[in-house]
């Protein structure tokens, strides 16, 4: 197997390595080295992710887990310093060095920084990576002015963003027109007035002369004409340069970008180079359309067939929601070329279109960009539209004979089978029909993974389900995410979000806010309610005990008999004489059936009358013992192996740090039973990898672990982190639970919860983000303060409760035969 | 011979709640919904016995611990989709006293 290197785990490079996985997933060990922490995620969608539509989550392309399954090796954090091309090896700044037969450099490309004074300080940033959102995020959080420079696509991308999150945002330009290198001036105005009825401020033909600060922080930026604009942090969005240091620095030919010739090759045989760092024939790409195209190519050449790239014409569309911007092409106009437009300035439309000897050159659309993919189709077939002239300006249904047919459906099903659908995947509407009817797809999601159509910038997927409600006709029916019960539409998530956002603090108030079907739910929404709203207002919400269900109201659980079972807790797993002689006692008082050792350390008595509960309960509270919760949506059981005391393997104290876990954690109500293990070496005696959460206890410390599932489908942990002290397993433990309760859904483990969210997700946020895990574990602890007292204690004394267990009436004899 | 007899007030079981009441023919479970009305049936669940007192009262139906079969309380019929039904016990309230009517040749459940 020959040995590939990637330099650059972006969207150009990992498209790349996709399409040759395709080819021939055999002929390449692959290792690919990435400048930042993560797998590779959709960089088009920060955006979203910053306006707060769309989670970091949700924009992952490939997570461990894809490069794990196609055996690439990953290094992240691992940026390339050099690559020695006489030896073939390439190192890295944290010291890694690998070989190659063949070299990849994807390294995209630098935001441009303008060089003026006060560039420097705290909170001017770029708007490129995961690293910029997290600076935006904060100065959210914190401030109220920020200003944009740059009224590109990209830096009104980041305006709307940062004014749908709270902040008043201005957008600063030096051109007279916004995006004046996609619209023309009319479309431009159009734009700038709908921004600013979003009370977004846009100055044009303002050029920025310094930014002044504070202590080291931004406060001000003052233009070249004297005016003075507030500012807590200043996004400079005004274009992006190829990376090539690394390129030149190893005496590649680079002139703007790294030059390649139509296979992709650099100035080396051995070294192939795609995506933004790249220039083919003079020019270089900033969108990813070109970017795949060169993928496809690059991936024919490396595995023996032949392709050639012959650049690209590249269409755009703003992403800011309910703006419709589309362009393409050049629309500059000229002597030879002909101007058709449209204006509707009542309604807001305005469209372009630029012709020269009958054909396409350019189309600007605003306001209604249906027709947008059409235009561009025609655009890059060169098509002669002298037949259909008249009427093309009014778009595909009218001038392809329709008529005045205004529904979208039908206008997609009269496209021809190589219509482009999807621009940045270059999925053309046969694609989308075949893959419908061969694979048997019917939903959105389904078509994206099978085609990849709408799996980037997204703002096709309208497109791409009328493709798909076209091929399916009847057969189509509207997928909606699954509602949490038949009592409402609301799914889970937006019941939480709605808990936390207008601030519901009862089960009456979500069921008015949110218009239940039903006059008091069902047993399916109720107890779901009562854990998110126990756990968004702690010590505040009252909880509701009769949506629990009876073996959270009873402390014990039901068996198929009716009578109960009671596990008192044995902290850490360990007991002593005097406990075990008070449950033989209270064993043989009650008549308990059966005795039994559970699977996670404990001591289960069977068959106890459900009003003989308080008392039992009150014999093993006198010998000290609580509850061990075996019957909640909480924490059961922390499994300890003997560890350092004992084992003569053992690295650490696992029964003291499965005891100190355990007294940390219990009494917590979740979204589900949760179960946690400590092993004091890797010979993992407590089966620690099959926990929710588990602990292995290593010479140098302990390796965390999550989301294991002994239960249906077993699932082994995975990695969390490796930390130092005892301290941290606890804030770890303590914060991966908070995130859990906040954001897992009632009934889900933690198993489904990171498949669903991504470990990575996970990680991001306790393991990387030092604040918000103390946060988190800061939540935590608040919370635990409420509940760590034991309901079973608590019932024995509580003469209502204890009516809970007490018949209402007993009859005699008289009402019978 | 047959009787109705007193078992408790209403404000003894809690809203959306329900007590038992034991008799010599078995349990019987004396529910109350959120708009104070109250229902007794017997305390058996038809798929397979579980104690209905002991489930999730919403609306007029209460859901069965066990397995989750739903109950309506006013019929005993169990609700879609699940098929079955439970004995209803007729009950009469004056000034906040529950009072059931229990006949001799009570049987427990049928369906
Ligand atoms: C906010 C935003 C919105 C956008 N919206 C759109 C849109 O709507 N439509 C569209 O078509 N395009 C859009 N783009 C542009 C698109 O994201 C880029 O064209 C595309 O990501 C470029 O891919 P690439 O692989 O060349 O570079 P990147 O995706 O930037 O990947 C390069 C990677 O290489 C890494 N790297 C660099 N040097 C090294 C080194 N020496 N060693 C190791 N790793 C290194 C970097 O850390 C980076 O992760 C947008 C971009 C941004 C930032
Ligand atoms: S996991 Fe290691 S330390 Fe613990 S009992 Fe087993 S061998 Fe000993
Ligand atoms: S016993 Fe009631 S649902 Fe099974």
């Amino acid at each position: 197997m020959q040995k590939l290197i990637v330099i650059g785990n972006g969207m150009a490079g990992m498209r790349a390595v996709e399409e040759i996985l395709k080819r021939d997933a055999n002929q390449f060990k692959i290792t690919v080295f990435g400048a930042e922490p993560y797998g590779n995620y959709n960089r088009i969608m920060l955006s979203p992710v910053l306006s707060g539509e769309k989670t970091f989550e949700e924009i992952m392309i490939n997570t461990p887990e894809w490069y794990a399954e196609n055996d690439i090796t990953l290094h992240v954090n691992a940026e390339v310093t050099e690559i020695d091309r006489e030896n073939k090896i390439v190192k890295s700044a944290n010291g890694i060095e690998e070989s190659y037969d063949k070299l990849l450099i994807a390294t995209g490309s630098e935001p441009f920084i303008i060089p003026v004074p006060g560039k420097d300080l705290d909170g001017v940033i770029s708007f490129r990576d995961m690293n910029d959102i997290a600076a935006m995020e904060d100065a959210i959080s914190k401030y109220e002015n920020a200003v944009v420079i740059g009224g590109g696509l990209l830096g009104l991308e980041a305006a709307y963003g940062l004014q749908r999150r709270g902040m008043k945002a201005t957008v600063i330009h030096l051109m007279d027109t916004l995006m004046e290198r996609q619209l023309d001036p009319s479309a431009g105005a159009l734009l700038k007035n709908e921004l600013e009825g979003r009370g977004i401020s846009v100055l044009t033909e303002a050029n920025t002369k310094e930014i002044v600060g504070k202590d080291g922080r931004v406060t001000e930026l003052h233009l070249a004409d004297g005016r003075v604009i507030p500012a807590d942090i200043v996004v400079m969005a005004v274009g992006i340069r190829p990376n090539v240091a690394l390129a030149q620095a190893s005496g590649l030919e680079v002139e703007r970008g790294i030059v390649v010739n139509d296979q992709l090759l650099t100035s080396d045989e051995h070294i192939y180079s795609v995506g933004e760092c790249v220039q083919h024939q003079g020019n270089v790409y900033g969108l990813v359309a070109p970017l795949y195209e060169m993928g496809k190519v690059l991936a024919d050449h490396i595995t023996g067939s032949d392709n050639a790239y012959q650049g690209s014409v590249t269409s755009t569309k703003l992403k800011v929601s309910g703006v419709d911007v589309f362009s393409a092409g050049d629309f500059s106009g000229g002597d030879d070329c002909e101007d058709v437009v449209l204006r509707d300035a009542a309604r807001g439309i305005y469209k372009r279109v630029v012709l020269k000897d009958n054909k396409i050159q350019g189309a600007v659309l605003y306001g209604d960009t249906a027709d947008g993919a059409w235009y561009f189709q025609m655009l890059k077939d060169e098509q002669d539209i002298s037949d259909i002239r008249d009427l093309l300006i009014f778009g595909q249904a009218f001038a392809s004979g329709g008529g005045a047919s205004q529904d979208p459906i039908e206008a997609v099903a009269a496209l021809p089978m190589d219509a482009e659908i999807c621009g940045c995947n270059g999925v053309c509407k046969g694609d989308i029909v075949n893959a419908v009817n061969d694979k048997g797809l019917t939903t959105l999601d389904e078509v994206k993974a099978h085609t990849k159509a709408s799996a980037s910038c997204g703002t096709c997927a309208g497109l791409v389900e009328n493709v798909l409600k076209a091929t399916l006709g009847d057969a189509y029916s509207e997928v909606t995410v699954k509602p949490m019960c038949g009592c409402t539409e609301h799914t889970h998530d937006e019941v939480r979000a709605a808990i936390v956002e207008q601030e519901l603090k009862t089960i009456p108030d979500v069921y008015q806010a949110l218009e239940w079907k039903t006059p008091n739910g069902c047993s399916s929404c109720r107890p779901a309610m009562n854990y998110y709203l126990l756990c968004a207002w702690p010590g505040e919400y009252q909880d509701d005990t009769q949506s629990r269900f009876i073996n959270e109201r009873a402390h014990a659980n039901i068996q198929k008999d009716g009578t109960y079972s009671v596990v008192p807790r044995m902290w850490g797993g360990l007991t002593n004489p005097k406990e075990l002689r008070a449950i033989a006692d209270a064993a043989e008082k009650f008549n308990v059936k059966t005795v039994k050792v559970t699977g996670g350390q404990r001591i289960d008595l069977f068959g106890i009358k459900k009003e003989d509960l308080p008392e039992i309960w009150a014999d093993l509270n006198a010998a000290g013992m609580v509850s061990g919760h075996a019957y909640g949506k909480s924490l059961r059981t922390v499994k300890t192996c003997v560890g350092k005391e004992w084992c003569r393997f053992g690295t650490q104290m696992s029964m003291d740090l499965g005891v100190k876990l355990e007294k940390m954690a219990w009494g917590s109500y979740m979204p589900h039973k949760f179960k946690m293990a400590v092993s004091g070496c890797p010979r993992n005696c407590a089966e620690a990898t099959i926990k929710d959460f588990g602990v292995i206890c290593v010479d140098s410390g302990y390796q965390l672990s999550v989301a294991g599932n002994g239960g249906i489908h077993v699932r082994a942990n995975d990695d969390l982190c490796l930390v130092k002290t005892e301290e941290e397993v606890l804030e770890y433990a303590g914060a991966y639970i908070q995130l859990y309760r906040e954001e897992a859904r009632y009934l889900e483990r933690t198993a489904p919860w990171i498949e669903r969210v991504g470990l990575e997700y996970v990680k991001s946020i306790v393991v990387d983000d030092e604040a918000r895990r103390k946060e988190l574990y800061a939540r935590f602890t608040h919370s635990q303060s409420f509940w760590q007292d034991d309901p079973w204690a608590k019932a024995v004394n509580e003469e209502e409760a204890g009516a809970e267990f007490k018949p209402l009436a007993v009859m005699t004899a008289q009402a019978a035969e | 011979m047959s009787n109705w007899i007193e078992v408790g007030q209403v404000n003894d079981i809690p809203k959306l709640g329900a007590r038992v009441v034991k008799s010599l023919r078995g349990d019987i479970a004396v529910f109350r919904t959120a708009d104070d009305e109250i229902f007794a049936i017997v305390d058996e669940c038809p798929h397979s016995g579980g104690p209905l007192s002991q489930g999730i009262v919403h609306g007029k139906a209460v859901a069965c611990p066990l397995h989750n079969w739903n109950i309506d309380l006013e019929t005993g019929d169990v609700l879609d989709p699940d098929h079955g039904c439970t004995r209803v016990i007729e009950v009469a309230i004056t000034d906040g006293l529950i009072r059931i009517f229990v006949e001799a040749e009570a049987t427990g459940t049928h369906g």
